[in-house]
């Protein structure tokens, strides 16, 4: 059979590798930033846009799609070409891609740290960037699924499959969690609320971690090790189990995020059983990638790639053991909210995709520049000090995690709580998160050397920018032949009902969870005192958003006694149908703020943001930043009516023409609330030096976020007494 | 947004089928997979189980 010539595009490669290498530097220094940031809360002097709250959205953004995304794209690009002898169908929808997604994450850059945010976890990109990540995603899935149309490969590799399921899932992921109002260029509203919104949510949230930082990264795995190896995966069959049981299974564990919350109880519980069910396929997976390495052990000695893989995998097995185990009820009383779970995903995040990445690439770059690794050493020494950094940093922050989790459940004997203040066990744990930097430190040295390491790889090199190859074209297959095979084998050959099969595994799941929630009223009680926010109290509520502080606040109060002997009443499903988004949060480095309301005067809560650590302040300790400019700065008030129309539109039950009263209303109510500040901090003051002081005071920022704070809770707490009377 | 779907999904007649339906399609599918899993020739695997390496 006469062969075709063609050319694979190595240039692509290179582009998206050396992206990876980039974004994955940022990403980790903006991670170290905010670790230090707990045991220095000051250190970057009180800036705005370098506060915790602003910079651990970046920094979990940008580890997800800055470093793991290109180094899905690098991988991908690299690997489907070569399985399907075809280069990529269109190089300019591969650059396209490409440059997108730079542009993609430099919006990003240039937006949370300045609290442009939808304030929904790993989903915090504002409207006009998600419609960008759903263009170039699509872009991304089309030049793809080109590919494998021009294919001379009948067959599609297990690989090809997770490539699939991946472009499938996340654009399904991506769009039904991104449902928003926008209210301005920078501002939207999230389409769902309360418990809806959770629901979805977490349905993304975990499936983000399911199809964006483990298929795209199993299907690298089931290419790269047998590469690396130079022998087939250990069991072929095993991987298409795998496969479609991880895909099915997945799509129905998000509840685990949301055990003993407000979340109906049968959502919670189908969650946890598909979390249980979930180790079976998962562990399959490890096992089949480490088999692979059977026999070829002495290879892990000489080469850094392959050491970086066998870490990359246990890490994977790790993660995937604790997962399950995270989803009991039992273990996740004590692990939820606290930095168990920062733990958790890091032994996800630094193990498997960032060991897997540096391990990907340092195969690679000899392959496309035609030379050998710089240094064998360097790459060496890069592998043990990032093993090293992961034990630095996940050992402490379990310790961390299992501490303050036990500590928030130790009662007296007289029944009260040993450590009623929040603050008396997050105190205890900045010994943990100084180990934990210098865990961090020293895996970003690892990093920087690697990055070096590979640089001057490719600086000794010459980039094979088009590989020159040849391979016979697809001919039409030998139809009687074919209908007699199984029907797996089958769609195996057709791309499109592949597919579909895999869009069917995955949507079913969200289907029978989310739909029920909306549909069946019993889900939702609705609670008659739960009223909608006062126009001040929606503008404070959209600064909590800006500030991020749902990344160290929760607003969930499980139904436990430790908890509501802490917190208050536990919080109900109803109280939260008027939130959009909600914020219910998933860590708490500081405590729960969902009965806020009431428990401190304006004034504390004034001085408390103006110095929360101060020696001789409120909270003695905290290591919550300073919050200044939200005493220097005018609360923007232009967008209030357009956002009690928005919120209308959405079904917040707010009166037709209530826009024309709003501002009056948020007046009245800043200016009542700035003289209990005034009259707080200025006791001994001159009626006249308050007044001035109140003038000053009722257009801040801070008068709406104490607003909202102080109706956090409030409506639940009216509740009983209305029954009384 | 929801309440599109709520809407149209309450009034279908016997809605209640679905999960089921679902359940029996997901068994099926599994079963199938399985059976052919255990019962696939030798040699396709090994050939499939290859593509990785044969490209150069």
């Amino acid at each position: 059979m006469e062969l075709e010539k063609f050319s694979y595009d190595n240039k692509i490669v290179k582009k998206f590798a050396f992206a990876t290498m980039i974004w994955s530097l940022v990403a980790m220094l903006v991670g170290l930033t905010i670790a230090l940031q707990l045991v220095f809360p000051e250190m970057l002097g009180g800036i705005s846009f370098l506060s915790f709250g602003r910079l651990r959205p970046l920094h979990t953004n940008a580890i997800i799609f800055a470093f793991v995304g290109n180094g899905i794209f690098t991988g991908v690009y690299y690997s489907l070409q070569r399985l399907l002898k075809a280069r990529m169908w269109n190089d300019k929808l591969s650059n396209i891609n490409f440059w997108g997604w730079q542009l993609i994450i430099v919006c990003a850059a240039l937006t949370l740290p300045f609290g442009i945010t939808t304030g929904k976890e790993y989903a915090e990109l504002e409207w006009w960037i998600d419609i960008m990540i759903a263009l170039i995603w699509v872009s991304f899935g089309v030049n793809m699924i080109g590919t494998i149309l021009t294919r001379r490969v009948r067959q599609m590799y297990v690989a090809i499959w997770f490539f699939i399921a991946t472009f499938v899932t996340v654009a399904m992921l991506h769009i039904f969690n991104s449902f928003e109002l926008p209210i301005s260029f920078l501002k939207s509203y999230s389409w769902y609320s309360g418990v809806q919104d959770a629901l979805v949510q977490w349905w993304y949230g975990h499936n983000a971690v399911a199809f964006f930082l483990t298929t795209p990264y199993l299907g690298l795995m089931y290419y790269f090790i047998p590469k690396a190896v130079n022998r087939p995966v250990f069991s072929y069959r095993l991987s298409i189990i795998h496969f479609w049981a991880l895909i099915f299974l997945y799509i129905w564990a998000g509840p685990h995020h949301l055990l003993y919350s407000s979340l109906p109880d049968w959502a919670q519980t189908l969650g946890i059983v598909f979390s249980v069910m979930l180790i079976a396929p998962s562990w399959g997976g490890m096992l089949n990638g480490l088999l692979t390495m059977r026999g070829a052990w002495d290879r892990v000695r000489d080469s850094s790639a392959l050491k970086f893989f066998v870490v990359a995998i246990t890490c994977y097995g790790m993660a995937t053991f604790e997962g399950p185990l995270l989803s009991l009820k039992n273990v996740n009383v004590v692990s939820h909210f606290t930095d168990w779970t920062i733990a958790h995903v890091h032994v996800g995040g630094m193990g498997w995709n960032g060991m897997f990445t540096f391990g990907m690439l340092y195969w690679l770059f000899p392959k496309l520049w035609n030379t050998k690794l710089h240094s064998e050493k360097l790459a060496n020494f890069h592998f043990w000090i990032a093993t090293l950094g992961i034990l630095f940093w996940v050992v402490p922050m379990y310790w961390a995690g299992f501490v303050q989790g036990l500590m928030w459940q130790e009662f007296h004997p007289d029944g009260t709580l040993v450590y009623k203040e929040f603050l008396d066990t997050a105190v205890q744990l900045k010994p943990m998160f100084m180990l934990r930097s210098f865990g961090g430190l020293l895996f970003i040295i690892g990093a920087v050397v690697g990055v070096i390491n590979l640089f001057k790889t490719a600086a000794r090199g010459n980039l094979i920018a088009n590989e020159e190859v040849e391979a016979p074209p697809l001919l039409p297959e030998n139809t009687k032949k074919a209908r007699k095979e199984h029907w797996h084998s089958k769609i195996e050959k057709r791309p499109v009902k592949f597919i579909v099969f895999a869009l069917v595994a995955v949507a079913i799941g969200g289907i029978v969870q989310i739909i029920p929630v909306s549909i069946v009223d019993s889900n939702i009680p609705t609670i008659s005192s739960v009223k909608p926010y006062t126009p001040l109290e929606l503008e404070g509520r959209d600064i909590y958003i800006r500030e991020g502080c749902y990344n160290c606040h929760s607003q969930m109060i499980r139904p436990l006694r430790f908890e509501t002997e802490r917190y208050g009443e536990y919080s109900k499903a109803g109280e939260f149908v008027y939130d959009h988004p909600f914020q219910w949060g998933s860590k708490r480095t500081g405590p729960d703020l969902a009965r806020e309301g009431g428990k401190y005067p304006d004034a504390w809560h004034y001085k408390h943001l103006q110095n929360p650590g101060a020696e001789d302040g409120v909270s003695p300790g905290s290591f919550m930043p300073a919050y200044q400019w939200l005493i220097d700065s005018d609360l923007d008030v232009s967008l209030t009516e357009k956002k009690i129309s928005a919120m209308r539109t959405l079904g917040v039950p707010y009166a037709e023409g209530y826009e024309s009263v709003a501002l009056e209303e948020l007046q009245n109510q800043a200016d009542e609330i700035a003289s209990n500040i005034v009259e707080g901090i200025l006791i001994d003051g001159s009626e006249e030096e308050k007044a001035m002081e109140k003038e000053v005071l009722k257009t801040k920022e801070i008068v709406a976020l104490i607003a909202y704070l102080q109706r956090l809770g409030k409506d639940i707490k009216a509740e009983p007494k209305e029954e009384k009377e | 947004m929801l309440r599109f779907i709520k809407d149209n999904m309450a009034t279908i007649d016997g809605v209640e089928i679905f999960p089921i339906i679902s359940l029996v399609i997901f068994v099926a599918f599994f079963t199938g997979m399985l059976w052919w899993v255990m019962k696939v020739d030798k040699k396709k695997v090994e050939e499939m189980s290859n593509l990785p390496l044969t490209e150069d």
